[in-house]
């Protein structure tokens, strides 16, 4: 039995019901849990001596709502966890939809790996995610008063406002953007074995 | 008496010993860092959002503009993200190829690492020695890339073109004699791997300066012993990878434990600190160097004996040969398709990760069938490291935070994206 194997058959042991789908594909290990399970099964990762997650590698954020030519119909934001195991030598993506799109919130997993604390801080950031139990949900990489989360699919590429020095007021302002944002190579979706690949 | 107060100090973000633009706000209690508040985003580009707008192959020089003083590791992991989704094999020889750049480039980063980090701690003669043999690794940049910084050479599929035969020449002009270009052009003789091969037979005595410039020097261990320990626990709790976590104690280096490429194949040791201090991950990056250059001399044993295509035949991937293009229909198709419309790459998602100079650099894709990815995540090692910066520099003296963001080998570019 593979490694992979054996990865899939302990978290199934491990999580049983709570698992919402485990995908083991492209020798990567994917699991999908509930929100309200999210921060147990979390710590259970961590914990528990079979699985020992003992790293958390990265956190981010994904906005569905673009997703495919059909359009997406589950829920909006997602988080995205990469965990590694030094002990096991073995990684697990975990995945977790916020259930409402008007107010994303996903628990905080500050507390279980002190990695998470800015990498929670750019999700929030850049889509607007927000995690309860985070004690310092600052945003992290955008402008000091900036307005937005830029990386959600309906924030346009070049953004709202541009800066320059006016030398008139003799300081830097900000005004609208003065680009027209443009496409050189559209987005195609190919449907399934187009050109035999 | 006077009431004392905590003092709140700007250290950056336009501060030579910053590495970049990092404005640290430090709480000070006289001279002892109370909290440090690492303010980032100063040099933020949205990469992942450009890399949305991007075709496949059109990010790749996106990936050298990241962590800047390690170009080409960065672009692999890309390559190896985009090349398990699509499952297609590069061949051996590409694989040797990336493998020998790679250590080339983790000399490049971490010769730049320790000349600033010792400009930064007051030795400053280190990075006089350090740019010179930098010289030398972007000249070898130059001569497969065309570029001695960005080199856009990985693509997916394997490496934009075979070694060249020969090395670019020094030419006489005004400032150079002679006989100084006929000295600078002694070792540039031969081709790309006879210019290497003298390099690997240099570089082991240019270290063991290193070693007697820094390694017993007294005014060196007083400012980097004890200072920004981590324990092996903290250290996987706080997310470290690379050189950081090693230094710490516990060996963990994915070149060993999770090959990718040739890695398996190849012999080197991997060191390990003993008290995660800055004086240990100095020690580890040292030898990591060491390690390094072993591997280049293996791989270029290997290239010499081994010709062989450089990037896959599937031109569903990667442009066929020009020759073919101009004769054959179907090549010429598939030219026009793959540079209109790009790499088509199947739904799913992956995570590709390389043992960077500096720590994991993993990038995660989504992709929903189209030419462009739905959506890139670059993890960058650096952005762990830096959010550690506060639990690190606590009851420190403000001096030693230099220390401590020397040895974290910060680069703004990959920590901002």
């Amino acid at each position: 039995m593979s490694k992979l194997e054996t990865l899939g058959q302990s978290l199934q042991a491990q999580f049983g019901e709570r698992l919402k789908s485990l995908k083991l594909a492209l020798g990567e290990a994917t699991i999908e849990v509930d929100a309200a399970d999210y921060l147990q099964v979390m710590q259970e990762l961590r914990d528990s001596e079979a699985l020992c997650f003992d790293e958390l590698i990265d956190l981010c954020g994904v906005d569905y709502s673009t997703y495919g030519n059909d359009g997406w119909s589950g829920k909006r934001y997602a988080v995205v966890v990469h965990l590694l195991s030094v002990a096991k030598n073995w990684r697990l993506r975990v995945r977790v939809f916020a259930p409402d799109d008007a107010f994303p919130a996903v628990d905080s997993v500050v507390n279980v790996w002190s990695s998470a604390n800015w990498f929670e801080r750019e999700a929030f950031d850049l889509f607007g995610i927000v995690f309860p139990g985070h004690e310092d949900l600052r945003r992290i990489l955008t402008d000091y008063g900036f307005i937005g989360h830029p990386f959600r699919k309906d924030f346009p590429i070049s953004g709202y406002v541009e800066m320059r020095y006016d030398p008139d007021q003799g300081r830097v302002i900000y005004q609208p953007v003065t680009i027209e944002p443009r496409e050189n190579t559209p987005r195609i979706v190919r449907e399934e074995n187009y050109g035999d690949v | 008496m006077a009431e004392i107060r905590n003092y709140t100090m700007n250290f950056g973000p336009q501060h030579p010993a910053a590495h970049g633009v990092l404005r640290l706000v430090l709480e000070l209690d006289g001279e002892v860092v109370q909290r440090a508040d690492p303010h980032i985003g100063l040099l933020h580009r949205a990469t992942e959002k450009l890399a949305e707008t991007r075709t496949w192959i059109q990010s790749v020089p996106y990936m050298d503009r990241l962590d800047y003083v390690s170009m080409m590791s960065n672009e692999h992991a890309y390559c190896l993200a985009v090349e398990k989704l699509l499952g297609i094999e590069v061949p051996v020889r590409a694989q040797y190829i990336r493998v020998m750049f790679d250590e080339i480039t983790r000399l490049l980063n971490h010769l730049l690492w320790i000349g600033c980090h010792g400009l930064d701690v007051g030795a400053m003669a280190m990075v006089l020695y350090t740019f010179r043999e930098r010289e030398d690794l972007v000249d070898a940049y130059e001569a497969v890339s065309g570029a001695r910084m960005h080199a856009a050479y990985y693509r997916p599929g394997g490496v934009y073109r075979d070694l060249p035969d020969r090395m670019p020449q020094y030419t006489e002009n005004r400032f150079k004699s002679a006989s100084t270009v006929k000295t600078l052009n002694e070792n540039r003789t031969g081709s790309l791997l006879d210019f290497l091969e003298d390099f690997t037979n240099r570089f082991p005595t240019y270290l063991d300066e290193y070693h007697t410039l820094l390694t017993d020097n007294r005014i060196w261990k007083q400012r980097l012993v004890n200072v920004g320990v981590v324990s092996p626990e903290r250290a996987l709790q706080l997310g470290f990878t690379g050189a950081m976590l090693r230094g710490s104690g516990i060996a963990w280096d994915l070149r060993k434990k999770q090959p990718y490429e040739v890695y398996a194949d190849l012999d080197f040791d991997i060191p390990v600190g003993v008290n995660g201090d800055s004086y240990d991950r100095y020690l580890v990056r040292m030898e990591e160097m060491r390690q390094s250059n072993r591997i280049i001399k293996q791989c270029i044993d290997w290239l010499r004996k081994n010709p062989g295509p450089v990037i896959t035949d599937n031109h569903k991937v990667a442009p066929p040969a020009r020759e073919g293009m101009k004769s054959n229909m179907e090549e010429l198709i598939h030219h026009f398709k793959l540079f209109t419309e790009g790499i088509h790459v199947p739904e799913g998602e992956a995570y590709a990760a390389v043992e960077h100079p500096k720590g994991e650099f993993g990038i995660y894709f989504v992709s929903d069938g189209a030419n462009k990815p739905y959506r890139m995540k670059i993890r960058a090692p650096g952005y762990a490291h830096l959010a550690a910066m506060d639990e690190m520099a606590r009851g420190h003296m403000i001096a030693d935070v230099v220390t401590i963001i020397g040895s974290q080998d910060i680069v703004f570019g990959e920590i901002d994206r």
